[in-house]
């Protein structure tokens, strides 16, 4: 996976562990927690469903996750890295190497090409630019969108942008993938299209964990997180082919 | 880069401060070269090597001493006690001059002109390096026979007489008629009017036919020439001893004349063009700090701007001190382009300033180097902040805008 961060080969190590994970905002006078000791852990090859109501912590747990927030409180491992002793620095090598990201907005740069977008993670990974083409263009294969590489996110329809971004997701071959309502602002073929995209992607072996709010969504996945005020509700099994973690389908 | 291409009228806007800061420097740096070479030109075409000595204050009989040029304390007997080559071997030539203005008329046509009418010797031509371009200069023997001839400079021509040729006809100064008999050579650089615009007559003709009056033996200055640059201090020496005992002063403190070298001219002249520099540069610096603030001030935008992309190229691994960089490229480009430009302008300002006034701009490349260099370090600068502030950022507050 590359140097800094090195991939371990330790099958019993799970793919994130949070214990007793308590995260607090300050506003002002007002302290909100928007989680109260939540331990979890999630083994690698898992489909996880993240559900809950708005409110209920959810995306602040999908944050901690993805190490784009820091918990107040508890111990939180990615790959057996304890996120809390690494610096800001640690924490985007991490990111950039060990996790790919596919946002509701999509959230893909106006300016830059689909083949620029989908490369832009190996730039920051240091990847020299010859083989960060023929990796993006394989990316984009695997989302079958060579044919538009060239076009900007403007010229591409929702589902074409967010399969873009699912392209930029798993370019750097990360251990997981965190998708944040990925199919909430896509009419329903298209959501059929990449729900089936990041599913293959588990399929290969990826970590897959999906933050929805939708029922059919979240029965599709392994397992079901659900958030309720700031903790986790409920761990139910649901759907066909359930395993409960480390599991194939 | 991309961004800076994709906001074109907010770059160049910025960029427009930084632009007329450099532009304010180059053309500063141009225009304080050029006074200084239009002056040295100037000074320079008083003649090489010269001195001029000049009436000095005067301790009269009673002991009154009087400020300078209150009394003309130089005669022709001075300007004859120079030319000896006992006592000053080091002098080559010396002329003594007397200047008056006056008024000329073409008798012909009836066109008058106030110009400088210039008794002197024929040695004027040697101290003061000028040429006849037609006719002759005044001789020894029109200074003998005080020959009521007069050699004009070209300006004076040109008022007097227009495009018909001078030589031969006459110009009227208090009714006294003198047959023009040569002009002089044009001073190429001289914008000084004083240069090409004057009357040179035998100083005999000057004190006996035009002016007289009862200091018709004093002089208002004297030139003298060195024989070379070497022997410039020791014939600046011999003339100050040689008039300090013809005048009888013992004590140098007390002496009743001056003596200028170009030297002491040029150092005058460069202490009134530093001032200058100091005053235009001081503008410079000023709007060069107000170009910078704006480049602080557009990065500022585009980090709020840009948050949201900010914190998707956080999500996808990139580090604070990539960010960092990234926004002061952004800046530097800019500050970059200003320079650029700005240098741009102040060639064409170099180029067009001359064509709308006297004014000399000369360009400097180290100074023109010199500015970009500012323009990327001002971009660099004022880009910590706004920079820092986005690579602070924490992706997750990023990612939550809009």
């Amino acid at each position: 996976m590359g140097d800094g961060v090195p991939p371990t080969d330790d099958v019993t190590t799970p793919v994130v562990e949070l214990i007793d994970i308590g995260k607090v905002y300050r506003n002002g006078e007002l302290e909100v927690a928007a989680l109260r000791s939540v331990s979890l852990r999630i083994d690698e090859n898992e489909y996880v469903a993240i559900v809950g109501p708005s409110g209920s912590g959810k995306s602040t747990l999908m944050h901690i996750l993805g190490c784009l927030d820091v918990p107040t409180s508890g111990t939180f491992r990615i790959i057996g890295h304890d996120a809390q002793s690494l610096d800001e620095g640690m924490l985007a090598r991490i990111r950039n190497l060990l996790i790919g990201f596919v946002f509701q907005q999509f959230n893909l740069l106006a300016h830059m090409t689909a083949l620029q977008n989908v490369a832009l993670p190996l730039v920051y990974g240091g990847i020299d630019p010859e083989e960060r083409r023929a990796r993006a263009l394989g990316a984009l294969e695997r989302v079958s969108l060579v044919d538009r590489a060239q076009h900007r996110p403007g010229e591409l329809s929702g589902g074409q942008q967010q399969r873009v971004a699912v392209a930029r997701a798993l370019v750097t071959e990360p251990a997981v993938i965190l998708a944040d309502e990925p199919t909430g602002n896509l009419d329903s073929v298209a959501a059929a299209e990449v729900l089936a995209l990041l599913e293959e992607l588990n399929a290969d072996g990826r970590t897959l964990v999906v933050i929805t709010h939708e029922r059919d969504v979240a029965t599709r996945a392994h397992r079901v997180i659900e958030m309720r005020d700031g903790r986790v509700a409920d761990s139910e099994d649901e759907g066909m082919g359930v395993v409960k973690s480390g599991g194939r389908r | 880069m991309d961004a800076v291409r994709s906001h074109r009228l907010r770059s160049s806007l910025t960029m427009l401060g930084i632009l007329v800061g450099i532009t304010a420097v180059v053309l500063t740096v141009g225009i304080g070269q050029g006074s200084s070479a239009t002056v040295r030109d100037q000074i320079n075409e008083l003649g090489t090597n010269l001195l001029v000595v000049s009436p000095g204050s005067s301790t009269s009989s009673a002991g009154v001493r009087g400020g300078f040029g209150t009394v003309s304390t130089l005669t022709q007997a001075d300007a004859a006690a120079l030319t000896s080559r006992v006592t000053a071997p080091d002098v080559a030539a010396v002329s003594p001059v007397s200047t008056t203005s006056a008024e000329l008329v073409n008798p012909t046509t009836g066109a008058n002109w106030t110009t400088t009418l210039t008794g002197t010797t024929p040695n004027w031509q040697t101290t003061r390096s000028r040429d006849a371009q037609q006719g002759r200069f005044i001789t020894a023997k029109d200074e003998r026979n005080a020959a009521p001839v007069v050699v004009l400079g070209p300006e004076t021509v040109t008022q007097l007489f227009g495009s018909t040729d001078p030589i031969g006809n006459y110009v009227t100064y208090n009714g006294v008629k003198l047959q023009v008999v040569g002009v002089l050579q044009s001073l190429s650089s001289a914008e000084q009017a004083a240069s090409n615009d004057l009357a040179v007559v035998p100083l005999s003709t000057y004190g006996q036919r035009l002016v007289g009056g009862t200091s018709r033996n004093s002089v208002s200055s004297i030139y003298v020439k060195a024989t070379s640059s070497d022997t410039l201090s020791t014939a600046y020496q011999e003339t100050n001893a040689l008039l300090l005992n013809t005048h009888h002063i013992t004590s140098a403190s007390n002496a009743d004349f001056s003596i200028a070298t170009q030297q002491s001219i040029l150092a005058a002249s460069n202490t009134v063009d530093n001032t200058l520099t100091v005053m235009l540069a001081g503008i410079a610096v000023i709007s060069l700090l107000v170009g910078g603030i704006g480049v602080m001030n557009i990065m500022l935008v585009s980090v709020s701007e840009r948050i949201r992309e900010i914190g998707v190229r956080k999500a996808i691994g990139a580090a604070p001190s990539v960010i960092r960089r990234q926004f002061l490229v952004e800046a530097s480009i800019l500050g970059l382009a200003g320079g650029l430009l700005g240098v741009v302008l102040g060639i064409l300002g170099a180029i067009l300033i001359p064509q709308f006034g006297s004014q000399r701009v000369i360009l400097s490349v180290p100074a023109s180097i010199g500015a970009i260099v500012i323009g990327v370090g001002i971009g660099v600068v004022f880009g910590v902040y706004p920079a820092s502030r986005a690579a602070r950022l924490a992706p997750i507050d990023a990612l939550r805008s809009e």
